[in-house]
């Protein structure tokens, strides 16, 4: 944002869009519950090792949304959404989102889920994100001036970073990302 | 200062929950629980899919913690709008009802959907697995999931996202930063787990 007027009245996106939101919501819910992924035990039970529902499903949707999406974007059919890297902020937001992760027992996303599925206890944990974003508002203007400084380096892939073409890149990873998914597969109980 | 105080409390108290636990049962195997009703496949199929039509059809890709961050905006805007509106975040990004936030709220009416039709409705005030190892005390999980939110927000507004913003949607798009953020979101959560639940 190249200035900091801020707008008085709240922004509402046009309603097709916001339908389409909806409707692909529904689906991101139906499918989240049905993966297991609102469950307080599958979501602990990746963290402690025990229960690998969460790998299987987050590798699945790379490997499966990777080709796709830049299948898409090699036909100029889709845009990138590319968030810049910071090194210092990724890995100590990173970390503390791994921390509360663990407390919580649900992520932003699955907390939604669990609510939708009759786990009140997300409801508090819901209200904790609330007041932690709160709190980060409060300390933004600090942090874009120190930790969000530490290692920028832009908008950046993988392959960029490796200096290789991103066609390459991406077969090479799929077949090394499906690779993992059968190890998994092969030696884990769940 | 006084914040400070409230802040060391908490984590102390935080601290003593491991031990609390460790005392008082045994360690505890997720396995003793139901998993999914689905193939982990089949979702996670579904889910790449589902993205391939949100960045063709919304321009938009999966996310959901900044709908955390538009309703603390609005809450702040009910009861300190012009204090709401200096603080940079919020200069940044202000709140409003977006793509994303129908997305999150539509989420748990898709959670209830599919819980309703599996028979998976639990209805429940606290997780089997969670009573097991810290009993029955409802203000102890409400405490302790408060506290876990609080510092997943801060997380993930530092990093930029969350397990759905980096750990699928960045993660897919070979983002470096998505790569590095969701690694340290499994470091720092395991360790904190293992903690928590295996000691």
């Amino acid at each position: 944002m190249p200035h900091s007027t801020v707008k008085s009245t709240a922004r509402v996106d046009a309603v097709p869009k916001l339908l389409a939101g909806t409707i692909f919501g529904l689906a991101f819910g139906f499918l989240l519950q049905k993966g297991g992924v609102g469950k307080f035990n599958v979501l602990i039970g990746q963290l402690l090792l025990q229960d690998f529902t969460v790998a299987k499903v987050m590798l699945t949707a790379i490997v499966v949304g990777m080709v796709g999406i830049f299948t898409l974007h090699h036909f100029a059919k889709v845009n990138l959404h590319i968030k810049p890297t910071r090194i210092g902020a990724n890995i100590i937001g990173g970390l503390l989102f791994g921390a509360g992760f663990a407390l919580m027992g649900y992520c932003p996303g699955t907390a939604a889920v669990a609510l939708g599925q009759g786990n009140w206890d997300a409801f508090f944990g819901m209200a904790g994100l609330v007041a932690g974003s709160w709190i980060f508002a409060e300390l933004s203007g600090w942090t874009k001036r120190t930790i969000e400084k530490w290692g920028d380096l832009g908008k950046v892939l993988l392959p960029d970073l490796l200096h290789l073409r991103r066609g390459v890149f991406v077969v090479g990873f799929a077949l090394t990302l499906t690779a993992i998914i059968v190890l998994l597969e092969r030696f884990t109980t769940r | 200062m006084r914040m400070c105080r409230k802040a060391a409390c908490l984590i102390g108290a935080l601290a003593l929950l491991p031990l609390h636990a460790a005392v008082a049962a045994e360690p505890s195997n997720a396995l003793n629980y139901p998993g999914p009703a689905w193939s982990p496949y089949v979702v996670g199929a579904g889910i790449g899919v589902l993205s391939w039509l949100t960045f063709y059809f919304s321009d938009s890709p999966i996310g959901a913690s900044s709908f955390y961050a538009q309703v603390s905006g609005f809450i702040g805007k009910l009861f300190a709008k012009r204090h709401t509106e200096s603080l940079t975040y919020f200069k940044d990004n202000p709140p409003s009802v977006d793509w994303e936030f129908v997305f999150v709220v539509a989420t748990i009416a898709g959670g209830t959907i599919a819980a309703l039709t599996g028979g998976e409705f639990t209805n429940e005030w606290l997780p089997p697995m969670w009573v097991a190892r810290f009993g029955e005390s409802i203000a102890l999980r409400v405490v302790v999931a408060f506290g876990g939110g609080i510092s997943m927000a801060v997380g993930a507004r530092l990093a930029g996202g969350c397990t759905s913003g980096h750990g699928i949607s960045g993660t897919l798009q070979l983002n470096v930063a998505s790569w590095i953020a969701v690694i340290c979101f499994f470091i720092g959560g395991i360790a904190v787990a293992m903690l928590l639940f295996k000691l």
